[in-house]
């Protein structure tokens, strides 16, 4: 799950992490009441989207005075913006935060995220702030300076001005830079993050350490414990397909091609949407049923899929260990009846009481194009979405 | 021989009063699994599935009085990483934690602890482990497998038995079949499980099954070019899954790096690894891969 800049910079307020003072507004007059209220000028006007590059993309200006706020927000609120990250559609803005403008001498990163392979948090800093980071990672590693994080020892001083010094820092600023350190890292284990990045972290002329920028993604799996961090959610950032079925506990998510299909487990799901593009389709979407597939699960799913309008032939392919075969032909043709589905659908059935299944669909009588093996099913349901494609 | 598990397991249940519990443990009797305990805070004493297994409120209970040496764990994602941390601590030596939706914090924890005191864990989130004929610990069906000479070794449930299913239909049975789990951190690492099946004289050839995201599958691959034996066969799902995004897994997602499906196949296939395009070819494959000897 991610939040907006605004939310991730009231986080870091509360954990004593500076940042500019900022307000988050929805429209033009609640941004030019923003500007009255800062009392100071400029001003930065932030497109709030759940995406980086945004000030390459022209979601981020500066404002000197109260009529270019006015403009600027007009500009920016409903804009469409496209950034590296957006994916070619884009996002549209609902949300702006005004924030004070700040007097930058020096700018930095600064990040902590899980390393897989360490099998511990990494803590990351670079003097090279305010750019893309993976570039930096790939042209001149050496300018990023990490220290793990044992997570019974959790962030130790000496750690924390190892990052600091390897900033050039020197007297205050460094020592406001170590604890905005160890805050950051006491936030992040607080909120159950996976990543918490600040890009730029700034040096001001006036020598103090300020967070310009706050990024965070949390894990999903520990959303349980932070009720917190889940009123934060904004449902507008997120495909309402995949809100949707996440209602039904159905795991989707939507791709650009025609072939929808719907699976049991993530990895069989992957491996479905690889084998549909060897056989010369494009998959629509990723969708991992779980380990329940029955009726009320295969309609949902169904639905789901449909609502793509791309999509032009379905494939489900069920690998029944603890689920029945049987009772998942007997859910696909009770859903196909009821939704009354026109897209051709491509059966593969596999595993506990498959036969018996394969007995159900033929004499269902309901237009079920029945597979045997994934490759066969593949080829199947690319040549029914090609077909349908054409007519 | 096999690797891990076997009938002589002596295997205590932790959960085994929930309905995941229950019924699984129900299917692993019937496999021929030595379930010896259950365990369920609050419900020492008792006795469950048709008053045959006894219920402990500790592990330590069921080692010192039913000598546990092996545990499978079906509690809730918030206390996973506890459940794991007690079974280590109780002296157990291979522990097997099905739960999916771990919190990461709590795993590094956990993996610390099962680290330092040399203990097994495979998981979380994963559908167990089963050596053939002999012991099942996990939630796969078992009437798929059939006994032979290949090591299996998965990141995913349904994608395993689509694998066992293929290697039967090849002609090809197997040892013991393991699915690691699909988290970021997992106890046992692909190269872990490699290395035990080499060691195994009765493993002739394995069969990795990867994903997208993080490094095992190459770690894995590097380690197999300089220490491996037997043949190997490696499928990589995620071909077309988009950067940035889980794929149900949580450890299932690009995030830069090569950590693509392109990049681990061609890495395995550096490193000497038969690597099928797709999913369809892994039971020939590994069928070729073995007359090819």
């Amino acid at each position: 799950m991610k939040i907006h800049e605004y939310q991730g910079k009231i986080l870091f307020q509360k954990y004593g992490i500076k940042t500019p003072k900022g307000i988050p507004t929805f429209s033009v007059e609640e941004s030019v009441a923003a500007f009255d209220e800062l009392e100071t000028s400029p001003v930065v006007v932030k497109a709030q989207i759940h995406a980086g590059g945004r000030g390459k993309g022209g979601g981020v200006k500066l404002a000197k005075n109260r009529e270019e706020v006015k403009n600027l927000a007009k500009e920016i609120l409903g804009m469409t913006l496209i950034t590296h990250q957006t994916g070619t559609n884009g996002k549209e803005v609902e949300r702006l935060l005004i924030e004070s403008g700040a007097d930058i001498d020096q700018e930095f990163y600064a990040a902590i995220t899980l390393d897989r392979g360490k099998e511990m948090d990494v803590f990351m800093v670079s003097t090279e702030g305010g750019v893309e980071i993976e570039k930096v990672a790939q042209e001149t590693p050496e300018k990023i300076i990490k220290v793990w994080i044992d997570p019974f020892l959790g962030m130790k001083m000496f750690q924390a001005s190892q990052l600091a010094y390897a900033l050039n820092l020197k007297d205050g600023a460094l020592k406001e830079a170590s604890k905005i350190f160890l805050k950051m890292y006491e936030c992040y284990i607080a909120t159950d993050s996976s990543l918490l990045e600040v890009n730029p972290l700034v040096k001001t002329a006036d020598n103090h350490i300020v967070a310009l920028d706050a990024k965070f993604n949390f894990d999903s799996n520990a959303l349980f414990r932070q009720h917190e961090i889940v009123e934060m959610r904004d449902l507008s950032e997120e495909d309402p397909m995949e809100v949707e079925a996440s209602k039904y506990n159905l795991n989707y998510i939507k791709l650009d091609g025609n072939v929808g299909c719907m699976v049991n487990g993530a990895g069989l799901a992957m491996a479905t949407m690889d084998i549909i593009k060897l056989a010369g389709g494009d998959p629509a979407n990723f969708l991992d049923v779980g380990g329940t597939a029955n009726a009320e699960t295969v309609k949902n799913g169904f639905r789901i899929i449909l609502s793509d309008s791309n999509v032009k032939a379905i494939l489900i392919n069920i690998f029944g260990g603890i689920v029945r075969c049987d009772r998942v032909a007997n859910g696909v043709v009770q859903a196909v009846k009821e939704l009354g589905l026109e897209v051709p659908v491509v059966v593969r059935l596999e595993g506990t009481n498959a036969k018996e299944a394969q007995i159900i669909l033929k004499e269902s009588g309901v237009s079920i194009i029945p597979a045997i093996g994934m490759k066969d099913a593949a080829e199947k349901v690319v040549n029914a979405a090609l077909k349908a494609e054409k007519n | 021989m096999s690797i891990l598990i076997n009938k002589n397991s002596n295997v205590v249940v932790q959960g085994i009063t929930g309905s995941e519990g229950q019924f699984h443990s129900k299917q692993m009797i019937e496999y021929g699994t030595n379930i010896v305990a259950g365990v369920t805070p609050g419900k020492g004493g008792q006795k469950t599935l048709d008053d045959n297994v006894p219920v402990y409120n500790m592990v330590i209970e069921a080692v010192e009085k039913e000598n546990a040496n092996t545990s499978i764990i079906f509690v809730p994602p918030a206390f996973a990483a506890d459940a794991i941390i007690e079974a280590a601590l109780a002296g157990i030596k291979v522990i097997v934690c099905i739960t999916e939706g771990v919190p990461v914090q709590d795993m590094t924890k956990a993996k610390q602890i099962v680290k330092k005191h040399n203990i097994h864990l495979i998981g979380p989130n994963c559908p167990g482990i089963i050596t053939v004929d002999e012991c099942k610990l996990g939630i796969m069906p078992g009437f798929i497998c059939k006994k032979g000479n290949i090591g299996v070794i998965s990141k995913s449930g349904t994608l395993t038995y689509e694998a066992i299913d293929q290697l039967v239909h090849a002609g090809l049975g197997q040892t013991t079949a393991i699915g690691i789990g699909g988290d970021p951190i997992i106890g046992t690492t692909m190269k872990d499980c490699l290395a035990l099946f080499e060691e195994d004289v009765e493993t002739e050839g394995v069969v990795i099954i990867g994903e997208i995201g993080g490094q095992m599958e190459i770690e894995a691959a590097k380690w197999a070019k300089e220490n491996m034996t037997k043949p190997i066969v490696g499928f990589i799902a995620g071909q077309t899954a988009p950067p940035g995004r889980r794929m149900g897994h949580a450890g299932a997602i690009v995030s830069g790096g090569d950590d693509t499906a392109e990049a681990k196949m061609r890495i395995l296939g550096e490193c000497g690894i038969n690597v099928a395009k797709s999913v369809a070819d892994i039971g020939e494959l590994m069928k070729k891969a073995m007359e090819k000897r």
